[in-house]
């Protein structure tokens, strides 16, 4: 760790403020991304994985804000610190992002062509022309055959594979050093997702581009990033390289959605459950908040809220278990199942 | 062109059992409307001649991308959306020639599940009188003792019974497809069509919603039609798969026997596309160019030749319709490549072709290797 890394979170909060009380969403989180590397963030719908990735770009609209004390260093700037005008040209220019839904994040009364070039006319300021040949230029390089034809076509002529192609392609114009790609292959068929996932593999190796990985599926982090970030109610439960995460798990989180992922191959008769749901963010509760999922938790858990424990070599936990390894000899079903009939 | 009906009744279950469904040559073809006037100037070929039995106990799952017409074959089935032509029969009953009182009638034992769990329940409805309504539909019960009977079914599917007084908007994802679960249950049906009921939710929930399945499966005797894409919870689930690709099924086999020794290159090429959680684990990928082609428009011959990775693939397979043949014992798929077929290498040469068939396995590119012969299958179906 001599180099700063690429981009670096300190103390994120991201706070929504609703009628119904202060969201927590994004509760404290740090991690960082190297230069070239491919970093996942996995978690289940709520934990904050999408928060945290609109609020490096500065996206979070109001009722949401990011609240002062965050840091968000990128190339050495912090990014809080700001002006929009200057935050226009980290967009896109260094930082790009791919959406989940391809057909949303493209106009459908322009043609493909025209939407690539508009990226390279206003952050490359590059003519008509020039932009037009970038466009065809990056077409190609994401892969899409007769990329002169396709050029001239609307979004809702090109199938859903396509459009994340050319979402890709829009991304890449200005070579940026990091892409964030949220949920890019949720909305695409396994085969086609495949090809995607090939697709931005190459591109990492051939451009160096970093890329920050949001999913909920832990085979397409497995098979993608190096190391993993595991979010639970707003906050890093887990930091571990991929083949020490999906080796040795240590909070009991991460391997409750091991357990509960089947496999290809798996020869399991039954999937391990996770019982109970997310508590809501405006109510986050004191302690540990798995603890009433949790199969491990004991008194400490309920009294204190437990810190990133440094468990190994770049592997850190939210979990008392790294003090008091014991509790693990001890498994109970977890309160939310105590608790009588199941709340899914 | 369509195929001839070949195959008999009860031929495409293990070991031979008395199916409890059985879907010949269905076809499912929605019009293309041009113009002002509405012309019909072709059709979508959404399901297109599937064949299947179901045996009571059993799941089917099928699995197939997008736009393969596996939803709306599940549709089909239960008249939600009427079939073009071909027959559906359920323990004898000719499904397509009832009227609408029978038809009723049948829908207590022939249910199904959605995928959405948000636009699948009423919102101005409180789940009691959601799984009430077809208690009284059906005239199963009234007054008090429907109301002991939806406690129940909230019970079984592990909500609580005071929930039934709440409403749709109050539960989470998994605990509206419960609702939607007891729902069903509340007629009690011998079958149960599930079109992706896990496919909204979270992994650990997903979990939750799988195991309910299995359980009330084997507390109860019922038979499922398990439509899904996700390969991996297919494994888990299934008796056996029925793979769907442009709207024909290409392979059917007992889950294992499908898993370890796919035979339709699409299957191939599918399970080796689902991406592993064993990081640093480097497997071949079967990447197969381009995308599905329209239903409007399917290729000629084998609907998958374009995109094929078979080796021999030649000028026949755009020629030939290939046969949904049983190429194994129980394991039924449709390559004229893949031998045996009773499509002879002299007849492929007539159409064209110039390689003969050849048994291709890539096996690097599946998630085990092969075990040699399909394993049989550890099926018994209830008595």
């Amino acid at each position: 760790m001599t180099a700063p890394p690429l981009l670096e979170l300190d103390d994120l909060h991201t706070f929504f403020y609703t009628d119904t009380g202060v969201a927590r969403s994004v509760d404290g989180v740090s991690f960082s991304v190297g230069a070239g590397e491919t970093v996942g963030v996995v978690g289940e719908s709520g934990c904050g994985k999408s928060v945290t990735a609109l609020s490096i770009l500065r996206l979070v609209r109001a009722p949401g804000r990011i609240e002062p004390g965050s840091a968000i260093r990128f190339e050495g700037k912090d990014l809080m610190t700001l002006d929009e005008g200057e935050m226009q040209h980290i967009r896109g220019n260094r930082i790009a992002m791919v959406f989940q839904e391809p057909m949303t994040a493209l106009n459908p009364v322009f043609t493909v062509g025209e939407q690539i070039a508009e990226v390279a006319r206003i952050h490359g300021g590059m003519s008509r022309k020039e932009a037009r040949a970038k466009a065809v230029e990056m077409l190609t390089l994401v892969g899409i055959p007769a990329p002169e034809q396709r050029a001239g076509e609307y979004p809702h002529q090109l199938s859903g594979g396509m459009r994340q192609r050319v979402v890709i392609a829009m991304a890449l114009v200005m070579n940026p050093a990091l892409i964030i790609a949220d949920e890019p292959t949720t909305a695409l068929d396994v085969t086609i997702q495949a090809q995607i996932l090939e697709l931005m593999a190459d591109l990492t190796r051939r451009l160096g581009t970093s890329i920050l990985l949001i999913t909920h599926d832990l085979g397409v982090v497995a098979e993608n990033c190096s190391r993993v970030i595991v979010m639970y109610a707003g906050e890093v439960v887990e930091e571990a390289t991929a083949v020490e995460l999906f080796g040795r798990a240590h909070m009991p989180y991460t391997e409750g959605l091991l357990g509960a992922m089947p496999r290809v191959g798996g020869e399991s008769e039954r999937l391990a459950t996770i019982p109970g749901t997310v508590p809501p963010p405006t109510a986050w509760p004191a302690g540990c908040r798995f603890r009433d999922r949790c199969p491990y938790s004991w008194d400490r858990c309920e009294r204190e809220h437990p810190p990133l424990y440094q468990i190994g070599a770049g592997h850190t936990s939210r979990c008392h278990l790294a003090e008091e390894p014991e509790h693990r000899n001890h498994p109970h079903p977890p309160l939310a199942a105590q608790r009588g009939a199941s709340a899914a | 062109m369509s195929r001839q009906t070949t195959i008999a009744a009860g031929a495409m279950t293990e070991g031979g059992a008395e199916p409890i469904l059985s879907v010949r040559d269905l076809t499912k073809h929605f019009p293309i409307k041009k113009g002002i006037f509405g012309r019909v100037g072709g059709a979508v070929r959404a399901v297109d001649g599937v064949s299947f039995d179901v045996a009571a106990g059993e799941t089917l799952a099928v699995v197939g991308e997008s736009g393969c017409g596996k939803s709306t074959t599940g549709r089909a089935i239960l008249r939600l959306i009427e079939p073009t032509s071909g027959s559906v029969r359920f323990n004898g009953q000719d499904v397509l020639a009832l009227g609408a009182g029978e038809l009723r009638a049948l829908r207590r034992q022939l249910q199904i599940v959605f995928q959405d769990p948000f636009s699948s329940l009423n919102p101005r409805m409180s789940i009691g009188a959601i799984v009430r309504e077809g208690l009284t539909i059906h005239g199963l019960a009234e007054g008090a003792a429907a109301d002991a009977r939806v406690k129940q079914l909230l019970e079984e599917v592990g909500l609580r019974p005071e929930y039934a007084s709440r409403y749709p908007h109050e539960f989470s994802g998994g605990q509206r497809q419960r609702v939607g679960i007891a729902r069903a249950l509340s007629v009690e049906p011998k079958f149960i069509v599930c079109d992706e009921p896990v496919s909204a939710l979270d992994v650990s929930v997903q979990a939750q919603v799988v195991n309910l399945l299995q359980d009330l499966q084997r507390d109860r005797g019922l038979s499922y039609l398990f439509i899904a894409h996700d390969l991996s919870i297919v494994e888990h689930i299934a008796d056996r798969v029925a793979v769907m690709y442009l709207g024909h099924i290409v392979e059917l086999a007992p889950v294992q026997a499908m898993y370890s020794r796919p035979i339709m290159p699409y299957t191939q090429a599918l399970l080796s596309a689902v991406p592993a959680p064993e990081p640093g684990v480097k497997r071949e990928r079967i990447l197969l160019a381009g995308d599905v082609p329209s239903p409007a428009n399917p290729p000629s011959g084998c609907v998958f030749h374009p995109r094929c990775q078979h080796p021999a693939r030649d000028a026949a397979c755009a020629a030939i319709v290939p046969p949904l043949e049983e190429k194994a014992p129980g394991h039924w798929a449709a390559c004229i490549k893949q031998p045996p077929s009773v499509v002879s290498w002299e007849a492929q040469r007539a159409a064209g072709g110039t390689n003969p068939p050849d048994f291709y396995l890539p096996v690097s590119a599946l998630h085990r290797s092969a075990d040699g012969a399909p394993r049989a299958h550890a099926f018994t179906p209830p008595r």
